[in-house]
């Protein structure tokens, strides 16, 4: 009895191999969610981090404005991950700060914190399509991407600016998302993202995100120094600097409370 | 200006060495210090002339808010300092000095303490705010009671699986203070702060006692609360010889209060609701509503939310808010734009009287550090049974410019 579980579990692992060796076998579905999974774990294990962000708007007419935050983030695999943003500017929005509880499957919970009347209050999570603080970016664009978010299908493998990627088609299970789908770029060697068309409900290209000056943290960790998101529609777009990124600084989920939000915000 | 600003001194003198000290070791401990505020020009003018002599139309100010947030022990501790100044040049009774925040703060895992002068808000309601009650209302400030005074306090709070415990102490009592003679939005006899007394003996210095849970379950936020001390609000007590006459003074008050929102899609279910006892009255008010929010409309980034409640106060026509039973509807404009265009406009309909009030308020941000901001109340057909009565003549537009750094 004991030979025949054993057998049956070389069996099982062959037939794995097997898969994995003879990647053409699979269906553009399977194998675009597993590309989605590689991208994932490749990630896995930061437990957390802070990051300091410069945001860049700019018109159709060339001129700028500039926000700037930070954002603390607790990695859980259970479920999404939990995450802070606190603004430092504008200076009449200093300390605002908003909390989100990611989940795998159904709303987010979301929390903002007002510092002018030291109000915090929970928020709908619904508006995910909307621009975030009058940016190119949707709030959905800058959460946390979960892989069960969206569904995948795999389309070709393609070298664009010089670097071998997997081209995968996802299209978000949200039916509030402001996208149809999007054509999204996977570095081929450590499944970091290089691109990200965006399609609206009207299935037109409306934005397209390019990730740059990627850095490796702990050997591991793919962070790209800048975001930046053009629309094609109104000629506007947004620019995100990553600074002075922290990992495994020891934060826990007492860090992330109603509480730390109003401590964050003062 | 001594009486009315000693105990402020007080706090000040205690806490300046501790700064000093703190400043004096910034480059060695790794102290970040970060200063802030901003510095703003009104103008209130009243569209009809008052109802009382001597009561002016428009009213020119300037106010001014620093900031100023220490912290070291890596994040572990953190003294918060705000002060608020606002130079009125027609009513000289609205001219004042707050000092808003003056705390330390040591927060520990699950923990945080804080000691000194700090504003607390609870609630979940857009009308009123029936359960926030730690803090002194700034009548001077604005008409919905949304501005605090600095309430002295020791507080308590832990973090928990079963929730978030919250223990108050609080040692000081603030008055009240009220508008003058030539200002608006008051009774026809001037009221000094300190023409208000108390039931208690021990007046200012009773101590009050206040304690919170709240947790957060799903779609759930719910908050439970209980306070014992001097009650912020002032009661008017009938006076058994005249008509028209009333005694007015602090009672003590126990209160309990209950605030309850239910998250379910783009629809927030509120509830708040209080249970106030003390010797001379009883009573009970509710918040009951929803806000339904439809974002990104047409795929241009503005969210438009709607918002119902109805208010209940079993005071009748003793509710100083004048909200015994009334329809609040509003609409919420949030452009998101680069210069965060925000509207909200409202209305309360008294279901029982005639009373209505309307009101608006718009903001913008200009360039990267003004922003501009608009507000319009008006009170229309306003019913004789009611304390609004009083104000029935005081309908204003206010513009405000800041400058925030």
């Amino acid at each position: 009895m004991k030979y025949l579980k054993t057998l049956s579990t070389a069996l099982a692992l062959l037939f794995v191999v097997g898969i994995n060796t003879k990647p053409q076998a699979q269906t553009p579905e399977a194998r675009g969610l597993q590309i989605a999974k590689s991208a994932e774990e490749a990630d896995l294990g930061f437990e957390s981090s802070k990051v300091n962000l410069i945001m860049i708007l700019t018109n159709k007419h060339g001129q700028e404005s500039t926000r700037n935050m930070s954002t603390l983030t607790l990695e859980l695999t259970e479920d999404g991950d939990k995450s802070l943003i606190v603004f430092d500017s504008p200076k009449d929005v200093k300390g605002t700060s908003t909390m989100t509880f990611t989940h795998k499957v159904g709303s987010d919970d979301q929390w903002l914190y007002l510092p002018s009347i030291k109000r915090v209050k929970r928020i709908s999570s619904d508006n995910k399509s909307g621009p975030f603080m009058g940016s190119e970016f949707a709030y959905e664009d800058l959460s946390s991407q979960e892989v069960e978010k969206y569904t995948y299908k795999f389309l070709k493998e393609e070298k664009i600016n010089g670097v071998d990627t997997y081209l995968v088609e996802r299209d978000p299970v949200d039916p509030k998302s402001g996208y149809t789908r999007q054509l999204v770029w996977y570095n081929k060697d450590n499944y970091r993202l290089e691109k990200i068309d965006f399609y609206d409900r009207k299935n037109e290209l409306m934005k397209t995100l390019t990730y740059s000056k990627y850095k490796q943290y702990f050997n591991k960790h793919w962070r790209a120094g800048e975001f930046l998101m053009e629309n094609h529609q109104s000629g506007k777009k947004t620019k995100l600097i990553f600074e002075d990124y922290e990992f495994k600084i020891g934060l826990t989920d007492a860090d992330f409370t109603q509480n730390s939000l109003r401590r964050v915000g003062s | 200006m001594k009486g009315k600003l000693g105990w402020l001194k007080k706090v000040w003198w205690a806490f300046l060495p501790a700064i000093l000290l703190l400043f004096g070791q910034s480059k060695a401990q790794g102290i970040e210090a970060d200063f802030s505020g901003y510095v703003g020009y009104s103008y209130q003018h009243f569209l009809h002339d008052g109802l009382y002599e001597n009561q002016r139309a428009g009213f020119p100010s300037f106010s001014f808010e620093p900031e100023l947030n220490l912290s070291w022990d890596e994040g572990g501790q953190s003294l918060n300092a705000t002060g608020f100044v606002r130079i009125n040049f027609r009513d000289a009774s609205r001219t004042h000095v707050d000092l808003r925040e003056l705390y330390w703060q040591k927060v520990k895992n699950n923990w945080e303490l804080s000691v000194g002068v700090k504003k607390i808000y609870w609630g979940v309601t857009e009308a009123v705010h029936l359960v926030d009650i730690i803090n002194q209302t700034d009548q001077l400030e604005t008409f919905d009671g949304e501005q605090k005074l600095g309430q002295p306090m020791v507080h308590y709070s832990l973090y928990s699986p079963i929730g978030t415990i919250d223990l108050f102490y609080l040692p000081y009592f603030r008055r009240r203070a009220f508008p003058g003679e030539h200002g608006r939005l008051r009774t026809p006899f001037i009221l000094e702060k300190e023409d208000i007394g108390f039931e208690s003996d021990m007046e200012e210095t009773r101590p009050g006692f206040a304690l919170r849970w709240s947790n957060y379950v799903g779609i759930f936020d719910i908050g439970l609360s209980h306070f014992y001390g001097n009650g912020r609000e002032p009661l008017f007590i009938p006076g058994s010889e005249n008509e028209g006459v009333f005694n007015v003074f602090y009672p003590v008050i126990n209160q309990t209060g209950m605030d309850l929102q239910a998250t379910t899609g783009p629809v927030l279910w509120k509830f708040e609701s209080i249970v106030r006892q003390s010797a001379n009255q009883d009573m009970f008010a509710m918040d009951a509503g929803i806000e339904y929010t439809i974002g990104n409309v047409g795929g241009k980034g503005l969210d438009i939310g709607l918002i119902g409640e109805y208010l209940y106060d079993d005071r009748g026509d003793l509710a100083l808010s004048g909200l015994q039973s009334d329809l609040f509807t509003g609409a919420r404009l949030a452009f998101n734009d680069v210069q965060s265009t925000e509207f909200l406009f409202g209305t309360i309909i008294d279901m029982e009287r005639s009373t209505k009030l309307i009101s608006v308020e718009g903001s913008r941000r200009l360039g990267e550090s003004w922003t501009f901001d608009v507000e319009m109340r008006l009170f229309e057909d306003v019913s004789d049974q009611e304390f609004l009565n009083f104000f029935r003549r005081d309908s204003f537009l206010q513009f405000t410019l800041e400058r925030h750094f």
